[in-house]
């Protein structure tokens, strides 16, 4: 399991994950070399699974994000994987997500603006698969985003 | 707006993967130089294509089991502020994320915790107490993915 120095690392590194390893072992209070080593650990406990980098959609002219929240017909065997499989072809889809609970799976989609989302939605999201019932919720903002684990 | 080209989206496309590799080894996936592939990155995060990275960590192996979207809607608006609200969930070390959306509730929270009885404790003790919550559904994640997006 994780110890208290391997939490101070993480902690000090999903704060800011563009710190180099000077100074990630700086501000967790450990040298370099266990830095280093700490790191290799985690990663190759698969704790430490990699990195991605963030794209900001709306700098790209992607003004228009909705959660769809999708109901499916479950007397069908195949609703989800029909469905899934179906949601991953459409590049406005950001993340999807399957749940236990009122939702069976929601979609996150972004558009230019909402005569794109139209088209979106009704080419290429009322074609999906198996969908028994759907709710669009429209972002305003966010408040919180950093998903950062409290470990 | 930024407007991307072809060898942009494949930059961001490689880097949304895995925003350690190096401008060497990207560049030579791509078919670039490594100054010129190294330039092409700077250009993207200073233009603001790129808003930063994000460590992949492995949520159940740093011991959260449990992931809940929580629909939030508040009871008492006017009476209580947005501003307080947004402050005092976001202060929740459990609360990932907190979005503000137009829809069927005002906030969605994505919570994180080591299993059931510890996502009790923290609805029971931090969310229900915030002020002005109203109604609160719950969907537990089952699975979810990330999808590269329009790029």
């Amino acid at each position: 399991m994780l110890d208290d120095t391997d939490r101070r690392l993480l902690r000090q590194f999903q704060a800011d994950p563009n710190l180099s390893t000077a100074e990630l072992a700086e501000k967790a209070g450990i040298t370099q070399a266990t830095c280093w080593r700490r790191l290799e650990r985690l990663q190759a406990r698969g704790v430490l699974r990699g990195q991605q980098a963030l794209i900001d959609w709306r700098a790209l002219g992607y003004e228009v994000e909705v959660s769809l929240r999708v109901t499916l017909d479950k007397t069908q065997p195949r609703a989800f994987d029909d469905f899934l499989a179906a949601a991953r072809e459409v590049p406005e889809v950001l993340e999807i997500q399957t749940f236990l609970g009122q939702v069976d799976v929601r979609l996150s989609v972004i558009a230019r603006d909402m005569a794109h989302y139209q088209q979106v939605y009704r080419s290429q999201i009322l074609t999906l698969p198996h969908i028994s019932d759907l709710d669009a919720l429209m972002h305003v903002a966010r408040i919180k985003e950093d998903q950062v684990l409290p470990v | 707006m930024i407007e991307l080209d072809e060898l942009d989206r494949k930059v961001l496309r490689a880097l949304q993967e895995d925003a350690t590799l190096s401008a060497g080894a990207l560049g030579r996936r791509i078919g670039l130089s490594q100054p010129a592939t190294w330039r092409r990155i700077k250009r993207l995060q200073e233009e603001g294509a790129i808003k930063g990275r994000r460590l992949m960590l492995d949520r159940e192996k740093l011991g959260f089991g449990v992931t809940v979207f929580l629909g939030v809607k508040l009871a008492t608006k006017g009476r209580v502020s947005l501003e307080d609200f947004e402050r005092a969930v976001s202060a929740i070390p459990e609360v990932q994320t907190v979005e503000h959306i137009l829809g069927l509730y005002d906030y969605r929270l994505r919570v994180v915790a080591r299993d059931i009885p510890d996502f009790e404790r923290v609805l029971r003790r931090r969310v229900m107490t915030l002020p002005g919550v109203g109604n609160v559904e719950a969907n537990v994640l089952l699975s979810e993915e990330r999808r590269p997006g329009p790029i």
